[in-house]
């Protein structure tokens, strides 16, 4: 089985500065780590390998630093690897990103794609089912469980597959319910924490494949090569301000004592709870 | 596409007015061109996905209910529509739902569009995309809501892509501008900085909302002085919409769908006791937790607890965790990074931390400068 996954790069902490003047945010000398959903769905690839066989590749779409993600990636055991990185992709939102990450995909041979639920900076989850749309392919979003591959033959399914179709069994976590179902490769599916614990890098491994090469696909590369599809000029939507976040105006700030503290607490806690 | 000397983007009108629609969705790149201000303005009305959950027994059709943020939806696209002469109609996708989809008429809206029908007994992606294409193609809606539920976040962005336009998650603030234009302001960044997102040059304007963050549509036996709302039972009609049904039909089949025990929602909580970084041990927790049962509430945490693990992801509050609204909100050593903050709103807020600086007290109504290992053991005496 071929498998792609879809890994990002994010900022190592949510503590990132705002800059109150300017309204921009202050990035110099934030960390960057890969996004730790995505550790899971590599996981996940990389098991599924182990278990049919196949190859595993890491497709990442960022600045040339994110380059990091994907030798990551290689320490945790992935075949191949692919940076998407031109300046014409910066500023690109979902539906953009969603393209260009299509665009790679139909470059590539594959059987399924497995992503993170969501990334922890964009926090949209919109790019894997983008992704699985732009393919014209199927998607299970939520995925905390690969109960097996081409499992056995479907009977209570609400609908038949076609016989003999390759596919995957999976549990989504739909919040109040889990639903069970087979789905079709090829497909795309996103996946949660509770799918499985990813591996540590490996110190062998590291050493082996200190050498291996990125591939870089930049736009040029991609099937459909004009640029106005790609980055900001691609994207639906347009930021039209950001602003420090509004607060409520502070009211009262209490100094003083525990004792004193907490007992004036107590008298407003009586007071607003359960009115 | 090109620019006018004002520098204003003009976009590319379709040489036939033959088939228009069926021609933005196909467009090969990731945006739609084509979208003159005719073609634009052919998309009114606010359109609302209620999302019905059935009861998960098989037998039980017609049993369920709708997910509660339906209403905030509701009540939010009503608003933006009185402001802007639009209509709020609802779409609501199942198996047996047309009697629940009636009881919508209770709500401010125009219409209810409903397809009953058994493949959409369970959720797959591509089958609810394929029914919610087809009410899209006929109803032309400007705007498009849905929650930000696993559902509308699996489903929107599918929709999202079909039509080649703007999806915005997880807004905090929504209107609308006299023009049309739907001003979506949500955290970004990792929530650290508040960002106002536009779709001006596509249609539909679609954006995902949290429940708990708009308030809840009042439920009425109609509007005075405006016409009652009306019931439509559908059937699929867009040749695009059956065409991808019919694939999907045949990619997903469903074995079981299995209710998970209600584990108490912090969502609903009337008071909550959120801890953070300031706690200093794992064991420390039950001291917090007996000040939440004292105030008849609930334990919850900022993002650093859920990553040690002291807290259930099921209590994280903020915007990569659960979006609350409680009556009262009492924050111990949190020190109130936007991220966190994001996910509160309304009811009274108090603050306990020892950093005199923190951002949580510019949030906070009673900000108590203190240890929250004095403060609370203390408060727990006397209340």
């Amino acid at each position: 089985m071929n498998i792609v996954v879809l890994m990002k790069q994010v900022p190592g902490t949510s503590s990132v500065g705002v800059d109150p003047t300017r309204g921009t945010l202050r990035r110099e000398g934030v960390p960057a780590q890969t996004n730790p959903y995505d550790l899971h769905a590599l996981e996940a690839a990389l098991a599924l390998k182990e278990q049919v066989g196949g190859t595993v590749t890491v497709v990442s779409m960022g600045p040339p630093q994110a380059e990091a993600v994907i030798r990551e990636a290689y320490w945790m055991g992935a075949d191949h690897g692919i940076l998407l990185t031109d300046r014409v992709f910066a500023g690109a939102d979902t539906l953009a990103t969603a393209f260009t990450l299509s665009q790679a995909l139909k470059t590539l041979e594959f059987d399924l794609i497995i992503a993170g639920m969501q990334s922890t900076d964009g926090d949209t989850a919109q790019v894997g089912p983008g992704v699985a749309e732009f393919l014209d392919i199927p998607h299970v979003s939520y995925v905390r469980e690969i109960k097996g591959v081409a499992g056995p033959e479907v009977g209570a399914g609400t609908y038949p597959l076609p016989e003999g179709a390759a596919r995957l069994t999976v549990t989504a976590d739909l919040g109040d319910t889990l639903l069970i179902q087979d789905v079709c490769l090829p497909a795309l599916i996103t996946v949660t924490k509770d799918l499985n614990q990813p591996r540590l890098p490996s110190f062998k491994l590291r050493k082996a494949v200190a050498d291996k090469p990125v591939s870089v696909m930049r736009a040029e590369d991609l099937p459909a090569s004009p640029k106005p599809y790609y980055g900001l000029a691609g994207s639906a939507t347009r930021v039209e301000k950001i602003f420090p976040p509004e607060r409520t105006v502070v009211r009262e700030i209490w100094e003083g004592e525990p004792d004193e503290l907490a007992s004036r607490l107590a008298v407003l806690l009586r007071e607003v709870v359960g009115k | 596409m090109t620019r006018d000397e004002s520098g204003t983007k003009i976009t590319r009108v379709p040489e036939s007015g033959a088939n228009k629609i069926a021609g933005h969705v196909r467009e090969p790149g990731a945006r739609p061109e084509g979208n003159s201000a005719e073609m634009m303005s052919e998309w009114s009305g606010i359109m609302v996905f209620a999302e019905f959950h059935h009861a998960a027994s098989p037998t039980d059709s017609g049993g369920g209910e709708f997910d509660p943020v339906t209403f905030e939806l509701i009540g939010k696209a009503r608003e933006m529509a009185d402001k802007s002469d639009q209509e709020v109609v609802c779409v609501v996708l199942g198996s047996g739902v047309t009697g629940a989809a009636a009881d919508l008429l209770h709500y401010p809206v125009d219409r209810v569009l409903v397809y009953d029908r058994h493949e959409l007994r369970h959720y797959v992606a591509g089958v609810y995309a394929a029914f919610f294409q087809d009410a899209v193609l006929t109803e032309k809606p400007s705007i498009i809501l849905m929650g930000a539920t696993p559902v509308g976040r699996s489903l929107a962005p599918r929709i999202a892509v079909r039509f080649r336009t703007g999806l915005t998650a997880d807004c905090t603030v929504l209107d609308i501008r006299p023009n049309g234009d739907l001003v979506q302001t949500r955290p970004a960044f990792g929530g650290n900085i508040m960002a106002t997102i536009l779709t001006k040059n596509a249609r539909p304007q679609m954006a995902t909302v949290r429940y708990k963050v708009m308030p809840w549509a009042e439920r009425l036996d109609g509007r005075p002085g405006k016409k009652p709302g009306v019931l439509v039972e559908r059937e699929m009609s867009q040749p695009d919409a059956v065409k991808s049904l019919a694939r999907h039909l045949k990619s997903v089949a469903v074995r079981s769908e299995v209710l998970v025990p209600k584990a108490d929602s912090i969502s609903e909580a009337k008071v909550i006791v959120a801890v953070g970084r300031g706690v200093k041990s794992n064991s420390d927790l039950e001291m917090f937790e007996a000040l939440a049962e004292r105030l008849g509430g609930m334990l919850g945490g900022s993002r650093p607890l859920v990553e040690k693990g002291w807290i259930p992801v099921s209590r994280q509050i903020g915007q990569s965790g659960r979006t609350v609204r409680p009556d009262v909100y009492i924050a111990l050593g949190i020190s109130g990074a936007i991220q966190h903050v994001a996910g509160i709103s309304g009811g009274t807020i108090i603050a306990v931390n020892s950093d005199k600086v923190a951002p949580i007290f510019e949030f906070a109504n009673y900000g108590v400068v203190g240890d929250i290992y004095s403060v609370v053991p203390a408060l727990l005496k006397v209340l």
